[in-house]
């Protein structure tokens, strides 16, 4: 059967495209980008979101699981991730709201139903269905019969790329994406590589191409002070999309919210590298855009 | 300081900031007109020569800027009490005086004026005596429990709407219809002849009434214009007196006279009885836009004039708070709005195509600038509206402050078809009070009361026992420990609603009676079709069409409960019902685990979720086919309306724990919006589960929306929010309505309430001052699920 690993389905999402949509999020992505959002969805396997500040140690998880796979120990809980099953039961059973599954497998037609149940939405509002990640053409076979069986529906869909796979998959995903968000963070392939951890190289390679052969591409670059807020990659990527046949392009502005989910990972949140851009330099950056001609939004 | 004009600025700082008061003036007239009268005449001629009598001697008033003249009491903010249906204690005066919230000042010359004169004549005859005393100790039960709530303890029937014959036809010539039915009455072969013309001739006598006011207010402009001064105001004085020598005798012939017309209508209804949600305009752009068409044409009318006067029309609804209300009739209507609803935009009811038109913009941008309580500014939405005007009434009403409201017309127009009208009458459809569904002008249709179905679910948990007046009050339906399944829960729930539906019918069936006997309501029998031809009142089932609403309050809650124990107990065995009952019980003390599980790991109303929507279907269906369809004792039908004012508030503070996790004393859900907090999906989700219930079957549904601010801004949150409303109403939902408001913010008013005087929130079907909401209902707004757009 055609699955998939997802995190999230969004009813009601309106900044992943145009009108009233539904974003599916999947699990799994080949970059690790310094500021990521969504650290959740950067592991293509099922974890365990831990709140260790909810916790009160109370042991009714270890109880009521059934691979033993929690201990506490002086203090302090552990899951094993070879013995966890990842069924739930601890996040049912937890009333402090500590424990979380990110992760759920859905076959094409479960995901079909879902987001079908808001089509009369999407017909009102010029709105569809967006994939989101994660980077969801890593699980391309599914991307693909899923997108498939919208366009057989008539719904209008959007695909959130990071553009960091081969130029194949995302020629197979064209043929039923209504519209391309591109992903496009740091031109400079040293910064990239120190930031996102790969080469950018393949990712400007799929953009020039997938311009090519696809009309409706909106570029999106998220801006983190200290990062990439700085002029001179402004005008880097205006170069470079100049070539190309976009037109659009929307400014993310960084925000540290996602800190604690890091936190409740286990992971290693390197904040103090980044910096919230201002308002004046959100909107000084979006003129220069405009200038050249773009249209250009702040946020989705 | 709002208002398109010098003036109409001034009139509205007036009507809001004034203090709301209570005159006797009425009581006392009435008092005395009794004790001269009564026993002497037919009571529908004794009712409308006390009308008259009011009519030409209560005191005139004109305010210095005014352009649309009469209030309800001496001036701005005051009001008349009715003694004849509820004589208030001297104790009453002193909490309205005094109360924190809807608090009314009496001086207490007044109250010495009540304890000698009103109160000793009123004593027994009043019909909230009458009412107390006729009722069964089963009815007092579970009135004191709060099972549910009595509309006619307090106030009178009304809920009506006028429709556009005000507009074509004035007093004298609804006057001479009524002497021509009278010409015609049989007293040969017809053994209600006498009868009818008893209230016939009351009618008669209230067109005099109304006329006779009419001309007194032209001859008090006169009066006032003779002294005046300033050249300018001297001449709107006699402009103004010009208007009353047309109306309300003749029909108007102006713009201003069709706006003086409908408010000395209104002034009428709402003097001759304390009717339920005053009296509305209904559809008044569809029946002002041939007055503006014309005089725009002839050069006498433009958009500025037609803008001030349109203010000036609002100012008058906000003048007038709803007479002062205790107890439980407060509880469940704890606000100053009187609930006179507009509903702009729609069909035009006579071709039944698009009927948005100048006037409807201009009556946007009024409530707009306005942003007053009331009247209650709403738009009916039909698909031949434009986009463009959906759009506008967004941009009102995602400034936070609930107005406008949107209705379906279309689905307007079907649940009056399904209940049996005529599409002619039909297209005059349109909402009054809250949500409640009628044809304007050709209806009477009474709210009766509210039923508290989540309490009828905690009745039958308890075997019929009540916590809250520690008494049985229901039918011994089982102790629920020993139903085997799921079904055997649901037959006692069933068995004790059918149960307590009838003890509400059969006192309503009581006193439909009192108000037929006593209290015939003559004038708003003259502008009711089908009260002419009948020969009777519109208190006595003499409309053209009569309904009868129960309004059924809590869906959410209940579905949930029951969602909660089939899944838990009987699906999941995840614990007993023995630990379901000592949980709630104990209000879930030493039984988290449980309240977890009912709380955060069950299937709810308002995801989209067909487990949970399913529950809410067989309730819905199950309450309403035990209501809608009955017969009322003076004509006409049963039918339900989903939608709680202020009363989800006060049943919850009734009520023990739920089985869904909610708290003792806690609100029990609003209209037909899920319980707070259940509704994680976003508002596609609850919109979906809403539509699943069939609205075109009941009189009205009420659903509540909160958005945050930075979700909605934007040309696109204007597309995204209209998107959201025609699908709903594609998918037949019958209305919406939008709070947009920071939940920070609403925190800081509660904490800073000077800070935050204009304040202004959506409750229910209507808008009110977040400071003058008790504090459970402040709450109960902030927990209100705000749907982010992300």
């Amino acid at each position: 059967m055609n699955d998939a690993l997802i995190f999230n389905i969004q009813k009601f999402s309106v900044h992943d495209g145009p009108g009233i949509r539904t974003t599916v999020f999947l699990k799994g992505c080949p970059l690790r980008c310094l500021w990521c959002h969504n650290p959740e969805s950067q592991d293509i396997n099922k974890e365990i979101l831990y709140d260790n500040k909810k916790c009160v140690l109370c042991g009714k998880c270890k109880e009521v699981c059934p691979t033993d796979a929690i201990t506490i120990e002086d203090g302090k809980l552990t899951t094993d991730k070879d013995k966890c099953n990842y069924c739930g039961e601890c996040v049912i059973y937890c009333m402090y709201g500590a424990r979380e599954v990110v992760g759920r497998r859905y076959s094409v037609d479960e995901v079909m139903k879902e987001v079908m149940k808001d089509k009369i939405f999407y017909d009102q509002s010029n709105g569809g269905v967006t994939l989101s990640g994660g980077e969801p053409l890593i699980q391309i076979e599914f991307v693909e019969e899923l997108l498939r069986k919208l366009k057989e529906e008539k719904v209008h869909t959007a695909i959130d790329t990071s553009g960091a796979v081969s130029f194949e998959i995302l020629e197979r995903a064209a043929k039923y994406t209504d519209l391309f968000l591109y992903d496009l963070k740091l031109i400079d392939d040293d910064k990239h590589k120190e930031y996102i951890g790969a080469s950018n190289k393949d990712i400007i390679d799929n953009l020039v191409k997938l311009s090519k052969i696809h009309s409706n591409i909106n570029v999106r670059m998220p801006i983190i002070g200290n990062i990439n807020d700085n002029i001179a990659h402004i005008e880097k990527t205006i170069e470079l999309l100049k070539e190309l046949n976009i037109k659009k392009v929307n400014l993310l502005p960084y925000h540290s919210i996602a800190k604690h989910k890091y936190e409740k990972l286990g992971l290693v949140y390197e904040d103090e590298k980044m910096i919230v851009p201002s308002e004046t330099k959100m909107n000084y950056l979006k003129e220069i855009f405009k200038k050249n001609g773009y249209i250009v939004k702040i946020g989705g | 300081m709002r208002g398109y004009t010098e003036r109409t600025k001034i009139l509205r700082q007036e009507s809001v900031t004034t203090q709301p008061s209570v005159s006797l003036e009425r009581a006392l007239l009435e008092t005395e007109f009794y004790q001269k009268n009564y026993g002497n005449i037919e009571i529908p001629v004794l009712r409308a020569l006390n009308f008259k009598n009011l009519m030409e001697k209560r005191k005139l008033y004109i305010g210095e800027h005014e352009l649309i003249v009469g209030e309800k009491s001496e001036g701005p903010q005051v009001v008349p009490t009715f003694p004849e249906l509820c004589a208030h204690t001297v104790e009453d005066m002193t909490v309205m005086d005094s109360r924190t919230y809807i608090s009314f000042k009496v001086n207490d010359k007044d109250k010495e004026v009540q304890a000698e004169k009103i109160i000793p004549y009123w004593k027994g005859k009043s019909t909230r005596d009458k009412i107390l005393e006729s009722m069964t100790p089963e009815w007092k039960d579970c009135y004191a429990a709060g099972m549910f709530t009595e509309f006619m303890e307090q106030r009178a029937p009304g809920h009506t709407v006028a429709d556009g014959k005000i507009y074509q036809k004035g007093f004298l010539d609804f006057k001479k219809e009524i002497e021509e039915e009278i010409d015609k009455l049989d007293f040969l072969n017809d053994k209600d002849a006498y009868d009818k013309k008893a209230q016939l001739e009351g009618m008669a006598i209230s067109c005099d009434a109304i006329m006779i006011y009419g001309q007194r207010y032209a001859a008090y402009a006169r009066e006032l214009a003779e002294k005046e001064k300033n050249p300018q105001r001297k001449e709107e004085l006699l402009w103004i007196a010009d208007n009353c020598d047309v109306v309300p005798a003749n029909k108007p012939e102006t713009f201003a006279q069709a706006l003086q017309m409908y408010w000395f209508v209104h002034i009428g209804t709402t003097t001759e009885l304390n009717t339920w949600d005053a009296f509305s305009p209904g559809k008044i752009d569809q029946y002002l836009h041939p007055f503006y068409k014309n005089e725009v044409a002839d050069g006498s009318m433009n958009y500025d004039k037609a803008r001030e006067l349109l203010e000036c029309f609002w100012i008058k609804f906000n003048n007038q708070p709803a007479p002062p209300k205790v107890g439980i009739t407060l509880k469940e209507s704890a606000t100053y709005t009187d609930f006179a609803n507009i509903n702009t935009g729609g069909i035009d009811p006579i071709t039944g195509e698009n009927g948005v038109n100048e006037v409807s913009y201009i009556i946007l941008d009024t409530m707009d600038e306005m942003k007053l309580l009331q009247p209650s500014s709403n738009v009916q939405v039909s698909e031949k509206n434009p986009d463009d005007f959906v759009k506008r009434a967004v941009e009102i009403s995602r400034k936070g402050w609930g107005q406008p409201a949107f209705y379906n017309t279309e689905e307007l127009i079907q649940e009056l078809l399904n209940a049996g009208k005529t599409l002619e009458d039909a297209r005059y459809g349109g909402s009054s009070g809250c949500v409640e569904t009628g044809c304007h002008g050709r209806e009477a249709y009474v709210l009766t009361g509210y039923l508290n179905v989540p309490k009828i679910f905690e009745i039958t948990i308890n075997n019929g026992f009540d916590h809250y007046t520690n008494k049985k009050i229901g039918l011994e339906t089982g102790n629920p420990e020993d139903f085997k399944s799921y079904d055997e829960l649901k037959e006692a729930f069933f068995k004790q609603l059918e149960y307590f539906i009838n003890v509400k019918i059969e006192g309503n069936n009581v006193i439909e009676k009192i108000f037929e006997k006593y209290m015939p309501s003559t004038f708003m029998s003259v502008i009711t079709n089908g009260c002419k031809e009948s020969g009777k009142d519109y208190n006595a089932g003499g409309a053209k069409y009569n309904t009868r609403y129960i309004q059924v309050v809590g869906i959410g809650t209940i579905t949930d409960c029951l969602a909660a124990i089939k899944y838990n107990v009987f699906e999941q065995n995840r614990f007993s019902m023995k630990e379901m009952l000592a949980a709630i019980d104990a209000n879930f003390v030493g039984h988290e685990m449980t309240r977890n599980l009912v709380l955060n790991h069950t299937s709810k109303y308002g995801n989209d979720d067909d487990y949970a929507d399913d529950i809410m279907l067989d309730v819905f269906t199950n309450v309403r086919d035990r209501i809608k369809g009955r017969k009322a004792v003076c004509g006409g039908i049963y039918q339900i309306d989903m939608l709680p004012t202020t009363c989800h508030v006060y049943f919850g503070s009734v009520m023990t724990a739920s089985a869904n996790g909610r708290l003792a004393h806690k609100p029990v859900t609003d209209g037909i919006s899920p319980e707070k907090g259940a509704d994680t999906n976003g508002p596609t989700a609850v919109i979906k589960s809403c539509a699943k219930m069939d609205h075109t079957s009941t009189g009205g549904t009420l659903l509540n929306q909160k958005f945050a601010p930075s979700s909605i801004a934007g040309e696109e949150g204007l597309v995204n929010v209209s998107s959201l409303i025609r699908a709903y109403f594609n998918m037949k939902g019958h209305h919406i309505q939008f709070n947009v408001i920071d939940r920070d913010v609403l925190l800081d008013a509660q904490k800073n309430p000077d800070e935050y005087k204009d304040l202004i929130v959506r409750v229910a079907g209507y808008s009110d001052h977040f400071n003058n909401l008790e504090k459970a209902l402040q709450d109960e707004i902030i927990d209100r699920t705000e749907q982010a757009f992300n």
